[in-house]
């Protein structure tokens, strides 16, 4: 076997939390009781919740040996494309915690909270200088909010422009969410077709566009990791018809410094802070979906947001056109400060030189992939590149297979059968965090599970073997669903 | 750059393998009218310790930096959380790895989310849970979403008394359906007033959040049996999930779907974020439940192991027709909470949520001894509204001088209520800090 | 999966080119999916009925099908009006994948016999998959 970073390490068995512990046992600190007790009346007392009572250390063994089961990008290379596993640096953790930030309380008067406000609205001057917008709000918690936040706002705007738009027009490229966002603020969707090329072509725009149409969910690059170059004359086509243009930022990371999207003709665009702006994932969240637009969109923005007020900062609570709120408070708070402290160590050239790296990495796995895998699109592409297992059809290996054999090398493994247009897809965005040794490794070895799978391809069929359980059924797991144990 | 691992040479090395000379060239198929002109305008690059100044300095600009107690809560509560809480969920595996696609290398998320969805479903007496929402109002939103899909009604009603901003959200994510709000007023306990439930016609859901914005803990079983009987579905909402502890469970009072924030359990306030809101709700609704789910499964082997499940209610899967457009949950902050009740346990859980009400108590009645009025008569848990005799912002402005924040004046919601005050008391306000301030308030 | 000289499509039966079949009971039909339907399928994890009594016209989607990782609708061959679901594939869906012609989904009493007419025959419906 080729040396990856992948061994067999010692995986210990751990239980499900109420499987251990004893009745009284307690890993809180109990508070001193320094009052007298009071009478609850009758009638509200509940029993206490059906807990496993557990020492500390108990709780900590518990987390400690679930922990190894898990595999961050701490652990190694995480190459899933469209997500951007970029390293998530050690001292953004501690910002977040700094004493006075952390505590701050949402509901206290804006005398009491300069310093987050000045950071909220710093982070927001930041953010538009990087995208070229005009108005940022930092409220939605995830990028699927930050893309139904624009689309509400799309809707207010029509609305208040006395025009009745029904429809979006949304690429085959687009994220899952895209449409379902689109539904939930009335639009349905009209899947627009890429061209053999993998982009988006003005034509194929014009003959869908017209007066009853919102306008367009884009996302640049998309994610075949190909730059939507239409993109100027396909923003034309959508305004001369009255719509808007949305820009999905997922991809923000391969064009810092780059791209304008204002001068691309975006109206709207919303960003993920936990891809390209380096907060962590945390297994699933929380992340945080600002979103960026030109000025004529500003007065939609959702309130409150950050202002200069004398030479202090206070909050706006905005015209009466604004969508209103999407969070009970200012979003996902500690994240925004995460990604305000990358911003401030990076500065303006380093992230720049961030993209282009990002740029460079996936471009250079690309080159010395392509011999072993299908290349899905020849056209330039960006922080991703995008294979299939066209060439493994033959000896009955699939994506899924390789992937799950990248496994037990120590990789994780690439997104897989996603972009949906591209069958059996392998979609491998490296980052700008990772260096050529460890692409070098991981290139080795994904040539030699290529040729395993031609050797030997119910080795790979039965990956992983290494890992704490082997593959899941997750045909039980849907039909007969256990949620709770 | 720390973050930038490449040197000179090896990006010559790879711009050979890729075929270009420069940097830039990567990036020549990227039309002139879409490029960036200039440099980013920001601020020069920091150093580690440069930046840590920085933010030290915001967090000293902050009014409450020197704060010794926060006697607000409102959507947001101070709660101790144990170190091992922190150290733990802080572990980089579990902080730095994405949604687990890959269940094989996940089972840790994996079953620290199916923890967490266990214990969620027992602390609020409902069947399932779901892998957590954005927030507490988000959490709502999608309930009544998730209502009024289940009955195919247009109507919901919202108690009055639910969080302020809670309810703006629900507008927010309602406004460009085709359905209509009515919100329901509150009588002098302070609980919502169903009287007028029974002029409704064609309701899907009505929500009632316990204990509510004035921390009055509403009569559950009451409302329940009154809401079913309008044919609607009982949902319930929370921003203080420690009332749990010690009260009734919504389930038990036959709630339908149970939604609130879990900020309380082992997160910081952190002006608001990042919480996470929990959702529950009955087994026979939980295809249209919205949200990530895990499910437990066997391996190859027939071992136990952890899947998402359910996924087809998804964005990804079902697209325009999905439960919700959500996709991420807040993961982290969702093992954060498992990690916090399990600290607890059950009779932890119990005694902290009883000394909240306890020390609630001791100030309430020491401030109606000094002179205050309660607004409302209902029972309440840690939170409670008052009305002081005169003006108590020259009292509040000399205890915030002296590191004590007492309470947050609640007119700026509810015109109806001017000259209202609403105090928290959690666990980490000592009697010392009380007794102050009932000397300050007495003066 | 199958090749197609696997698939099993018995001759005495209707189909539809969205992958339905339609058997004539006398005046009522019972409606499923064809084996090339639950291969292409995968694992059927879970079925959703329509509620006896309601009325579809042909072409219309009367249910969904759901496998791990996809959902797909069904739609009716005929129009008409649903007089019997076959509530056992809430519980056991797999047997859309086990049996998939003696385990059908819905019952209808047709509206318009002359719509038989419009459905494929074996011959047909094979001669549509391999395209």
């Amino acid at each position: 076997m080729i040396q990856g970073p992948g061994t067999s390490g010692l995986i210990l068995n751990e239980p499900l939390l109420w499987e251990k512990g004893k009745k009284g046992r307690s890993a809180f600190s109990m508070v001193e009781q320094d009052v007298p007790e009071a009478e609850l009346a009758a009638g509200l007392a509940g029993g206490a919740p059906f807990f496993p009572d557990l020492g500390e250390l108990d709780v900590v063994r518990h987390y400690t040996r679930l922990s190894q089961w898990n595999f961050g990008i701490d652990s190694g290379l995480y190459p899933l494309g469209s997500c951007t596993m970029k390293y998530n640096p050690k001292i953004n953790e501690k910002m977040a915690a700094t004493p006075g930030i952390s505590s701050a309380h949402p509901m206290l008067e804006e005398s009491l909270c300069q310093g987050v406000l000045q950071l909220l609205f710093e982070l927001q001057d930041f953010l538009a200088s990087i995208t070229g917008m005009d108005a940022v709000s930092l409220q939605p918690a995830a990028g699927a909010q930050g893309e139904m936040t624009a689309m509400l706002m799309f809707a207010a705007c029509f609305k208040k422009r006395g025009e009745r738009r029904d429809k979006i027009l949304i690429p085959d490229t687009a994220h899952g969410t895209n449409p379902a966002s689109a539904a939930l603020c009335g639009f349905s969707s009209v899947p627009l077709m890429s061209g053999a090329d993998g982009v988006l072509s003005a034509a194929s725009v014009a003959e869908k566009m017209d007066e009853s149409t919102a306008g367009i969910m884009l996302t640049n690059p998309n994610t075949l990791g190909l730059f939507e170059e239409n993109i100027r004359a396909i923003t034309d086509i959508v305004h001369q018809k009255g719509g808007l243009v949305y820009g999905d930022g997922a991809n923000m990371n391969a064009v810092m410094g780059m791209v304008d999207f204002k001068r691309c003709g975006v109206d709207a665009m919303h960003l993920n802070l936990h891809k390209t702006f380096s907060t962590p994932h945390g297994g699933g969240g929380p992340g945080a979906g600002p979103v960026c637009v030109v000025a004529e969109l500003e007065p939609f923005l959702p309130v409150p947001r950050a202002v200069k007020k004398g030479q202090g900062y206070g909050l706006s609570f905005g015209s009466t056109d604004s969508i209103g709120r999407v969070h009970a408070f200012f979003g996902n708070f500690s994240v925004l400060v995460r990604a305000y402290s990358y911003i401030m160590s990076m500065g303006p050239a380093n992230l720049k030189k961030a993209s282009q790296l990002a740029v460079l990495n996936a471009v250079y796995v690309r080159e010395r992939l392509r011999d072993t895998l299908a290349l899905a699109y020849e056209k330039p592409s960006m922080h991703e590149c995008v294979f299939s297992d066209k060439k493994q059809h033959k000896w009955k290996v699939t994506t899924l297979d390789m992937a799950k054999r990248l496994i037990d090398h120590g990789f994780h493994p690439p997104t897989i059968y996603f972009p949906l247009v591209v069958p059996g897809a392998i979609m491998i965005e490296p980052t700008e965090t990772e260096c050529k040794d460890d692409l070098d490794q991981f290139v080795v070895v994904f040539k030699d599970i290529v040729r395993e799978a031609e050797s030997d391809g119910e080795r790979l069929r039965q990956a992983p073997t290494r890992t704490k359980v082997r593959r899941l059924d997750e045909t039980r797991a849907a039909r007969k669903p256990c949620l709770t144990g | 750059m720390r973050y930038l691992p490449h040197t000179a040479e090896e990006i010559s090395d790879m711009l050979a393998v890729t075929g270009h000379k420069r940097l830039a060239d990567l990036f020549a198929h990227i039309p002139e009218t879409c490029r960036y002109q200039g440099e980013i305008d920001l601020p020069a690059p920091l150093s580690e310790w440069a930046l840590t100044r920085r933010l030290q300095g915001l967090g000293q600009d902050m009014g409450t930096a020197a704060a010794r107690a926060v006697l607000v809560g409102a959507g947001s509560y101070f709660h101790h959380i144990p170190e091992i809480v922190k150290s733990l969920i802080g572990r980089s595996e579990f902080l730095t790895a994405y949604t687990p696609y890959q269940p094989e290398m996940a089972q840790g998320t994996l079953q620290g989310i199916f923890e967490y969805q266990t214990l969620t479903a027992r602390l609020l007496g409902m069947d399932v849970a779901n892998a957590s929402m954005y927030d507490g109002a988000s959490a709502l939103a999608e309930a009544l979403l998730m209502a009024l899909r289940l009955s195919k009604k247009k109507k919901v009603a919202l108690s009055s008394a639910i969080h302020p901003h809670y309810r703006e959200v629900v507008r927010t994510y309602l406004a460009p359906g085709p359905y209509e709000i009515v919100e329901l007023g509150f009588g002098a306990d302070g609980r919502t007033d169903l009287s007028a439930l029974t002029e409704i016609e064609a309701l899907a859901a009505v929500a009632i959040q316990s204990p509510n914005f004035f921390g009055v803990i509403e009569d559950l079983p009451a409302c329940g049996a009154a809401i079913h009987a309008r044919e609607a579905l009982f949902l319930t909402a929370f921003s203080e999930p420690f009332a749990y502890g010690i009260l009734r469970t919504p389930g038990s009072c036959g709630a339908d779907i149970v939604c609130g924030e879990g900020q309380s359990f082992g997160m910081a306030p952190s002006y608001g974020g990042a919480g996470l809101g929990m959702f529950a709700c009955r087994k026979d609704h939980v295809r249209s439940m919205p949200g990530r789910v895990v499910g437990e499964t066997l391996d190859i082997e027939g071992k136990r192991g952890f899947v998402l499940t359910l996924s087809t209610r998804e964005q990804h899967i079902r697209r325009e027709k999905a439960t919700s457009n959500i996709c991420s949950n807040q993961g982290i902050c969702a093992m954060t909470a498992a990690a916090y009740m399990a600290s607890l346990g059950s009779t932890g859980l119990q005694k902290v949520a009883k000394l909240n009400f306890d020390k609630a108590a001791y100030l309430k009645r020491g401030l109606q001894e000094a002179g205050a009025g309660l607004l409302f008569a209902g029972p309440t848990f840690n939170e409670f509204c008052v009305r002081f005799p005169n003006d108590f912002r020259p009292v509040r402005d000399s205890l915030l001088a002296r590191g004590i924040v007492a309470g947050i004046e609640i007119e700026r919601f509810y015109p109806e209520l001017p000259g209202a005050w609403l105090f928290c008391v959690t666990e980490a306000v000592s009697r010392d800090i009380m007794d102050e301030l009932l000397d300050e308030v007495r003066r | 999966m199958k090749e197609i000289e696997e698939l099993d499509l018995p001759g005495d039966i209707y189909y539809t080119k969205d992958h339905e079949w339609a058997r004539k009971e006398g005046e009522t039909v019972k409606i499923g999916i064809s084996d090339y339907a639950q291969d292409q399928m995968g694992d059927i994890v879970f079925v959703e009925l329509p509620e006896t009594g309601s009325v579809f016209m042909k072409g219309e989607e009367f249910g969904t099908l759901e496998s791990v990782k996809a959902v797909s609708e069904v739609y009716a061959p005929l129009s008409g009006e649903v007089i019997a679901v076959n509530s056992e594939l809430e519980n056991s869906p797999e047997l859309l994948n086990e049996e998939p012609y003696s385990n059908w989904i819905i019952e209808m009493r047709p509206s318009d016999e002359n719509q038989y007419d419009e459905l494929l025959n074996r011959d047909d419906y094979l001669e549509m998959i391999r395209g």
